[in-house]
């Protein structure tokens, strides 16, 4: 038998960030024993790296808002390949998660009559976005971190969740290691949320942390789940892109909603040039019209800096390719000419401070250089819209590593809320599921011994491979052939190479011992990284069209016949299958708001 | 700066022990202290043991002393050293060593979870909370926190006076507690908490912890001080008596330390931590014993804090911590004046 120690709960929640911190709240109010689960230190999640706010459409800035255009942003946003209920239930529901974290310490920035303000971010109709500065993530992440304490809620920090355990066809727990000790941990529980976030670390410019290794996509995929979606992977416009360590760090949207403009070296707003048809009636296609919108949202159209992420996203990319970068290889990002010093100093405090700090570059006073990061997946578990159950009974996901809520593009500010959202969801219904069981599930020692032994086995390889070497190749490879323009001989290409990968992964050793040995967790991580990084080349292979945050070169149109169809990934037998699958269907109610004009 | 070899002498070892290891690195332009670590990692020390998250100073994990001096590891570009310096890194001194650089920083998650939870007033008739920019302006200073700890690390209250620690919430906490006092909703009174159980008057206002901010919050003149006019005015101001007897305008209620008394919910590995790892239940499969021991994890008193009950406030021992509490009037007093002559002077424009 195994050295390890076990905790029964009822809920377990792997992953701290906003969706984990507001499932286990949820969770713990329903009357569950309820554990938090986390890689890093309690509060330090990829959550605090949002910048921008929460979309909700509380109709404080534009009382013309409502849940309705907040749903019909969101789906065209996705390019209507959002699962309906998801988008649905998120637009009605934010305003309420925002004001109870209003009620629970979070500091909102305010109108002049008091209320929480609202700013403007890509794609989203009327100013929405509830903010703290530019750092409303923080500012979730510690009210959230606040309320967890206060309730008492059971923390295990600094531990990783390897595998997910079964008894038959349902959960009954989670094994793990403390990062600390080596040692191994085994939580017995007959629900577990994931709330791992998501995967970019398989990239080499992201504006991702370590934690993000695709953990809960993998672990939900060897545990019988399903992941949808794994095709579409957002690149942010706006990263750094100079120094070379800085590379991929993230530059807030809230520097266009605040009238920052995207310019070539040649000076010219390029993003005019770019406006798709599918956004055009409600687009400036001028200088003039979208610089009165800022005041005047009702009589003028949105400028084309704030078109979805996947547009701007795109265009950038081709200023680049077509020789009108800037001298770093990005495009210039100017707000310095637009608002006074003083006015960009409270409304984007960080962003001064970052490249200040990070680039001896003054934001008041000189562009930024901006260029595509890897910033979100769209993909990821497949789960029920109202509880966030996937298919394996007892399992549940939420925030980033859940699929569908976002179809093929997510807007920003829209993550935030999908969090609070559905991070209550499913604590609700993780208890009521644990609650409404009349046994409970076991746990195997069998499978624990084994589960052990699997986490140990890098100590005991001699193949010579380096964790960290594995890595970089891996995410080189993921760059240059799975990015932001795809093709199919490229997207063949990069498969056969992860599949090298895989090898050599297997031939992986670590020196050391386990007593917080970052060696052996990336060993252990990669295996993660490895899977999700297949499907999500398996899918873009798949899918011959280009929709949001998905493009092909060899496929550029948008197939509508392809709008009907998600991408539905399984494993068996140790290997990853692909299978299409119908979107669910709109009800006519909700299919007439995007039949009116826009 | 084009790319060049860089000396590092990075501390190694754990609770039980460690030494100074001397690396030589390749760096680039524009790159940090965290880029060399990293790279050090990746080529020379695979097991070197570093907390970061984010690199962008906005996660606060990647704290460490760069040449004696609290950092942040991704916010300390190499430029600002002089060429051929030899950089010394360590871990951050005021808590218990786990490994290399990384260290238990559990203390302040127990000083955090004895802060009383913030009770707002009821909302207004329309379900909306009224507040003005300005007002919310003031707590949003110390919500920039990250919580980095490279103030708790600096103080001298608890820097090397281990037994300073189960009396003293440190800056960290105190701008938490500030927050909660500042906000324009609060309706708790956290005063004597300050002053009988959290250490406030330890703290003499040397701002070393603002001096380290790397989110540039002013700890010492815009937190602990106000705090510490706050906490006087209650006990010692007699007009100040007098006054919430006669306006009752006070009606703040007055709160105790959260958390009770039962085991802490941050959970620490369990078990016996020490001793090698137990055989595995296949042979082929050994786990790492004869060649990777498991080392001791640190011995420092900070594996559970254990409070002091609330009653008992049982002050400090040592000619210091005695001085610093005798010290702590005129410290007040400086500070009151201090904050009055400020407060003139931004009236004064």
């Amino acid at each position: 038998m195994s050295d390890h120690e076990s905790h029964d709960y009822d809920v377990v929640v792997v992953g701290a960030g906003g969706s984990g911190l507001r499932a286990a709240i949820a969770a713990h109010e329903a009357g569950a024993r309820t554990a938090v689960v986390c890689k890093s230190l309690l509060g330090k999640a990829h959550t605090v790296m949002a910048e921008g706010g929460i979309a909700a459409a509380m109709g404080n800035v534009w009382s013309e808002d409502n849940w309705q255009v907040h749903f019909r942003d969101t789906m065209r946003g996705g390019k209507m390949l959002n699962n309906w209920r998801m988008a649905q239930l998120h637009a009605q529901e934010a305003p309420a998660r925002v004001w109870e974290l209003e009620e629970w310490g979070a500091l909102f920035d305010r109108t002049p009559e008091g209320l929480i303000s609202q700013r403007d971010f890509g794609g989203h109709r009327y100013a929405r976005l509830a903010h703290v500065g530019d750092r409303t993530g923080l500012e979730m992440i510690r009210t959230l971190q606040n309320r967890v304490l206060a309730l008492g809620i059971d923390v295990f920090m600094e531990c990783t969740v390897t595998q997910l355990l079964k008894d038959g066809d349902r959960i009954s727990g989670a094994f793990g290691y403390w990062r600390e000790s080596g040692r191994f941990i085994v939580f017995r529980a007959p629900a577990v949320i994931l709330a791992t976030g998501g995967i970019g670390k398989s990239f080499q410019i992201t504006s991702n942390s370590w934690e993000y290794t695709g953990d809960g996509h993998s672990l939900a995929l060897w545990a019988g789940g399903s992941l949808i979606n794994m095709e579409f992977v957002q690149f942010h416009p706006t990263g750094m892109v100079w120094p070379p360590s800085v590379k991929g760090i993230l530059i807030t949207e809230s520097v266009r909603g605040e009238g920052g403009v995207l310019r070539n070296s040649e000076g010219q707003r390029f993003m005019f040039d770019y406006i798709p048809e599918f956004f055009k009636e409600e687009t400036a296609d001028n200088e003039a019209e979208a610089d009165r919108w800022y005041a005047d949202h009702i009589n003028n159209r949105r400028p084309p800096e704030l078109l979805p992420r996947d547009e701007v996203a795109r265009a950038i990319n081709s200023e680049i390719k077509a020789g009108r970068g800037s001298p770093h290889g990005g495009v210039f990002l100017d707000i310095a000419t637009r608002r006074s010093a003083p006015d960009i100093l409270r409304r984007l405090p960080s962003m001064y401070h970052q490249f200040k700090e990070l680039a001896d570059v003054d934001i008041t006073k000189e562009p930024m250089e901006v260029g595509p990061t890897c910033h979100y997946v769209m993909g990821g578990v497949e789960v029920d819209a109202d509880t966030q159950a996937a298919i394996v009974p007892g399992l549940f996901a939420v925030g980033e590593v859940s699929g569908g809520m976002h179809g093929s593009n997510r807007l920003g500010g829209n993550s935030l809320s999908d969090l609070l959202v559905f991070g209550r969801r499913s604590g609700e219904h993780a208890a009521e599921y644990a609650r409404e069981l009349p046994d409970r599930p076991r746990v195997s020692e069998d499978v624990v011994d084994e589960a052990a032994v699997d986490a140990v086995a890098p100590f005991s390889q001699t193949g010579g491979e380096n964790p960290y070497s594995v890595h970089k190749d891996l995410q080189q490879t993921m760059q240059a052939l799975v990015g932001i323009v795809r093709r199919g001989d490229e997207l063949e290409q990069a498969l056969e190479e992860i599949q090298r990968l895989k090898e050599r992964a297997r031939q992986v050793c670590v020196e050391g011992h386990r007593q917080y040995n970052p060696g052996w967790h990336l060993a252990l991580d990669l295996r993660s990284m490895l899977t999700v990084s297949e499907c999500i080349a398996r899918a873009a292979l798949e899918r011959q069209e280009s929709r949001g945050g998905h493009t092909r070169d060899d496929h550029p149109r948008t197939d509508p016949d392809w709008g009907k169809i998600n991408l539905v990934v399984t494993a068996a037998n140790g290997t990853v299958q692909l299978s299409r699958q119908p979107l669910p269907t709109m009800p006519a109610e909700l299919r007439e708001l995007f039949e009116e004009n826009a | 700066m084009a790319a060049y070899d860089l000396s590092l002498r990075v501390w190694r070892g754990d609770g039980a022990g460690g030494d100074f290891v001397d690396f030589t690195v390749p760096v680039e332009e524009g790159e940090v202290v965290l880029d060399a670590i990293h790279r050090l990692q990746a080529t020379q020390a695979g097991d070197l043991a570093v907390r970061w998250n984010c690199k962008a100073g906005k996660c606060g994990s990647c704290s460490a002393e760069v040449n004696g001096i609290p950092r942040l590891m991704c916010m300390t570009r190499l430029n600002t050293f002089a060429a051929g310096e030899t950089l010394t890194i360590t871990p951050l001194r005021t808590f218990p060593i786990i490994r290399d650089l990384v260290t238990d920083v559990s203390f302040n998650y127990e000083m955090a979870r004895r802060v009383p939870a913030f009770a707002p007033r009821p909302r207004d008739a329309d379900g909306n909370y009224r507040m003005a920019q300005v007002d919310v302006e003031r707590g949003q200073e110390f919500h920039k926190c990250i919580e980095c700890f490279l103030c708790q690390d600096t103080c001298h209250v608890i820097r090397d006076h281990e037994e300073n620690k189960p009396a003293f919430a440190g800056p960290r906490m105190f701008i938490k507690y500030a927050e909660l006092e500042m906000h324009p909703l609060d309706t708790s009174d956290r005063r004597a908490l300050l002053q009988d159980q959290m250490g406030l008057g330890m703290c003499n206002i040397t701002k070393c912890c603002t001096e380290v901010c790397p989110e540039h919050i002013k700890i010492t003149d815009n937190a602990i001080i106000p705090l510490k006019e706050r906490v006087v005015d209650r006990k010692y101001d007699p007009l100040v008596f007098l006054g919430t007897k006669i306006s009752r305008r006070d009606r703040r209620a007055p709160v105790t330390a959260a958390g009770g008394d039962g085991p802490s919910p941050i959970k620490r590995p369990g078990g016996t931590p020490a001793g090698p790892v137990a055989p595995p239940p296949e042979p082929d499969h050994p786990l790492p014993e004869p060649d990777h021991p498991l080392p001791v994890p640190a011995p420092g008193p900070v594996q559970a804090v254990e409070l002091p009950e609330p009653a008992a406030t049982t002050p400090p021992a040592g000619p210091f911590t005695r001085w610093l509490r005798w010290g702590a009037l005129p410290a007040v007093g400086l500070g009151m004046v201090t904050a009055l002559v400020m407060r003139r002077r931004h009236r004064n424009g």
